[in-house]
């Protein structure tokens, strides 16, 4: 295995890694529950009286984040190589994908993990070999 | 009043810590995922990095019956190692090999105005609805009803 030295960024990946622990700690401790995203966001597909206020404020503080931080640091600059097409695909596999599996890489992968959830290691494995496998197909199988 | 302003600044802090992580960017979760071509272990630093501030905040958790605003804890009860849960986790991680985007990333970098990005929110929040309208063609889930959370 080759390492990318140029664009691996061990310092920035941890930091924001604190940031998403720090997130999903608050979470759990002042909102009694998991920080996973596709659960936030897929509880908005069935709205209950009591129970969308609460997502809406996280979700907008989601929204609001890039705005904050253009301001403090600047702009970022994403690769998105992937087609239309692609996009759309993936979206549709992402949106049914973590509503059977119950959860995606907050979920699973952070909260999930951290609560030594062998459940959430079964998970977490399986997303994340479907995305080397698909990775590989993609990048050096296939086209 | 307050448990939203909290919420919002939670979804913040998150939202942040996906950006100053590099998560956002499809092409560092992709190279990430590529582990045939040239390796970008970051994502490994991040998880890594998110997973050790969570164990401690998890383990005080698993020990309350309330949470420190006074709400009812809401953690998952289910321990069910099943086909949905690693079917589902499958089909999730080959959407995220595709374009190098799940739910979090994505939806930040729509509320940083990238076109792609808002296509993909839109697409999984159809894929959600899809999943909605099969649970409940199944009769798994529940109509949409009113009542306390």
């Amino acid at each position: 295995m080759l390492i990318d030295w140029t664009l691996f960024t061990p310092w920035a990946a941890l930091a924001g890694g604190v940031l998403l622990g720090l997130a999903s700690a608050l979470f759990v401790l002042l909102n009694g529950r998991v920080l996973g995203i596709s659960g936030i966001v897929g509880g908005l597909l069935r709205p209950r009286a009591g129970d969308i206020g609460w997502r809406l404020a996280f979700v907008l503080g989601m929204l609001v984040a890039p705005s904050l931080y253009w301001l403090v640091v600047g702009p970022t600059q994403p690769r998105i190589d992937a087609s239309w097409g692609m996009v759309v695909i993936a979206g549709l596999l992402v949106g049914v994908g973590t509503r059977y599996g119950s959860g995606c890489t907050s979920g699973h992968g952070v909260c999930g993990l951290s609560r030594m959830s062998p459940r959430s290691l079964v998970a977490t494995l399986a997303f994340m070999g479907a995305g080397f496998v698909t990775v590989f197909l993609i990048r050096h199988a296939l086209g | 009043m307050k448990n939203r302003i909290t919420e919002f600044v939670v979804g913040l802090i998150f939202g942040l810590g996906l950006i100053v992580s590099g998560m956002t960017d499809p092409g560092k979760v992709l190279g990430f995922l590529d582990l045939a071509g040239l390796w970008d272990p970051s994502l490994a630093f991040v998880m890594g990095g998110a997973i050790a501030v969570g164990v401690f905040a998890f383990a005080a958790a698993k020990k309350r019956t309330i949470s420190f605003l006074g709400g009812a804890m809401h953690l998952p009860t289910s321990r069910d190692i099943d086909r949905r849960l690693v079917v589902g986790s499958l089909i999730f991680g080959a959407g995220w090999g595709i374009a190098g985007f799940c739910p979090g990333p994505a939806i930040v970098s729509a509320g940083a105005g990238q076109p792609k990005a808002i296509v993909f929110v839109m697409a999984m929040l159809a894929g959600m609805w899809l999943f909605e309208l099969a649970e409940r063609m199944s009769h798994r889930a529940p109509p949409t009803q009113t009542g306390a959370r």
